[in-house]
């Protein structure tokens, strides 16, 4: 199958501080890949790789076969029109409706008629269960909603790419369940790629077709759900079990236990 | 002692760093103005957040500055048997001085604290990363019509200013104290140049506008996208709006009225 998103010995790094080390990950079109690694390990900077919102130090980000690094200011939006991204905390626009909110984009690059606006929007609203919203503002939806909302918004214009940024991120059980089943179901209606970056594993392996898991700037390990279930990677193995020790310890580095209580020279 | 010198270093690289950083900002806003203009609805909206809701503060401001403006004025006056020219006083007081400087640093407090805290906000929440990602420019989206309804409120709303202030005068010394209206209205005519006072007074207010709206704007898209960071631009945003005012203020004044 052909790929949608190459990555190619990508390095990247924050002043000095590197943050990605010699990435390679492949997206085929139409599959749903995850991205799933501790806090602070990259993979969200890896996102912003793929939308063209950073640009690699050094290696290959292509989207649909186009360098995003090499993309000048005009290129780049034109690339981005052809994606979609959900923020952690969907980011809607909070002074505008929810409907205005699935309508910006169609308003903003294309010359439809508003009638014809309305009934799209209605449309993307309806597929995430709230066309019966449309006229609530952000400040009155539920986390939840309002995640369904930016999602709808992220699907406006059917992109090629949906990126989910932690779609999970302080949802219920409930709503997280049905964000899921959202992200599988327009994935195949929409015949999109999506690529979702999240450490909720158990939510995530249900949907996915295949999982990169990253530690520190780099690929540790990678496969389809069952095989990253069954990994004997002891970090795969503590991060999808949610061991309490492991090669993450549980102990911050610090002086070793018995010095800083009583029994150390200190108190001697 | 080397310490103290390497801070001071510092800040004074930083602050230049950062003079520098807002006048690109400045200028990137002015070139990507086009939607401010092609979709003139976006500046209008930022003209009634701006403009329509200051009002009342610059109305009741106005007035009371103006009622001030006259009782003082006419207690100075009267001692030397001139009271008539007190709407003279009043008139000039506010559309040289005091119309645009307190309309500005009441903009400033009220709409400019505004913008930069709903820039910072938007910021904080990922709205602009969010409007970058949909290949939407926020600079063109979203801060080009708030520097615009900013540069077109700010005139209008120290005219309002100096117009209410005279009524304030007015009302004081010809209606409570009894000075006579065709002496306090013919020698305020006589008096008041358009070009001098009044054209000088809207090329004020109109500097004032663009220096606070920049201010503010760049204030709250360079904030540190924390609940500290909004709060410590929009103090930012007050404090150097104000001090910017007072400072132009004196530079105009001296090539408006001075011939320095």
């Amino acid at each position: 199958m052909e790929n949608l998103v190459e990555i190619r010995d990508v390095n990247f790094s924050y002043d000095l501080r590197p943050v990605l080390k010699g990435i390679n990950m492949t997206v085929p079109r139409g599959s749903l890949a995850t991205i799933m690694g501790l806090s602070g390990c990259g993979k969200t900077t890896l996102l912003r790789l793929i939308g063209g919102a950073l640009k690699a130090k050094s290696g290959e980000v292509r989207v649909a076969g186009r360098l995003m690094n090499e993309l000048d200011q005009e290129e780049l939006y034109a690339m981005r029109r052809r994606m979609g991204m959900l923020f952690q905390f969907g980011a809607l626009y909070t002074d505008l409706s929810v409907f205005d909110n699935v309508a910006f984009q169609m308003r903003e690059h294309t010359s439809l008629p508003e009638s014809m606006i309305r009934d799209l929007a209605l449309m993307k609203l309806n597929a995430v269960g709230l066309r019966g919203a449309q006229d609530l503002m952000p400040s009155e939806l539920s986390g939840g909603m309002a995640r369904r909302v930016a999602l709808a918004r992220a699907i406006a214009l059917d992109p090629m790419l949906i990126m989910y940024d932690e779609p999970f991120t302080g949802l219920d059980p409930i709503s997280m369940g049905v964000i899921s089943n959202l992200i599988r179901r327009l994935n195949a209606a929409l015949g999109a790629t999506s690529i979702i970056v999240t450490h909720d594993v158990q939510e995530t392996l249900r949907i996915v077709d295949y999982v990169y898991f990253m530690s520190d700037g780099i690929v540790v390990a990678k496969g389809t759900p069952d095989e990253i279930r069954s990994s004997e990677t002891p970090f795969v193995h503590q991060f999808v079990w949610g061991e309490m020790d492991g090669p993450m310890p549980f102990h911050y580095p610090g002086a070793p236990y018995h010095r800083d209580l009583a029994f150390g020279p200190a108190h001697a | 002692m080397l310490d103290a010198l390497r801070l001071i270093g510092h800040r004074v690289v930083n602050g230049v760093w950062r003079l520098g950083y807002a006048s690109r900002f400045f200028v990137l806003t002015l070139m990507r103005s086009g939607t401010s203009f092609r979709r003139f609805r976006l500046t209008m909206r930022e003209i009634y957040f701006a403009g329509v809701l200051s009002l009342i503060i610059i109305g009741v401001s106005g007035l009371f500055v103006g009622m001030v403006l006259g009782l003082q004025g006419y207690e100075t006056l009267q001692k030397y048997g001139s009271a008539e020219a007190v709407g003279t006083l009043v008139a000039l007081s506010l559309t040289r001085e005091l119309g645009p400087v307190v309309a500005a640093l009441l903009f400033a407090s009220r709409a400019g604290s505004a913008m930069t805290a709903e820039i910072g906000l938007m910021k904080a929440t990922e709205q602009i990363s969010a409007m970058e990602m949909m290949a939407v420019d926020p600079i063109a989206r979203v801060i080009g019509p708030r520097l615009w309804g900013g540069i077109i409120s700010m005139p209008l709303l120290a005219a309002m200013f100096s117009a209410v202030g005279v009524f304030g005068g007015y009302l004081i010394t010809v209606v409570v104290i009894g000075v006579d209206a065709g002496a306090f209205w013919s020698q305020m005519q006589g008096a008041v140049d358009f070009r001098q006072d009044i054209l000088n007074g809207v090329i004020k207010s109109i500097v004032f506008g663009i220096a606070v709206t920049a201010i503010a704007l760049f204030e709250g898209y360079d904030a540190p996208p924390t609940a500290e960071g909004v709060s410590g631009a929009t103090t930012r945003t007050v404090v150097t709006s104000s001090l910017a005012i007072l400072g132009l203020d004196f530079v105009l004044t001296a090539f408006m009225f001075t011939g320095v």
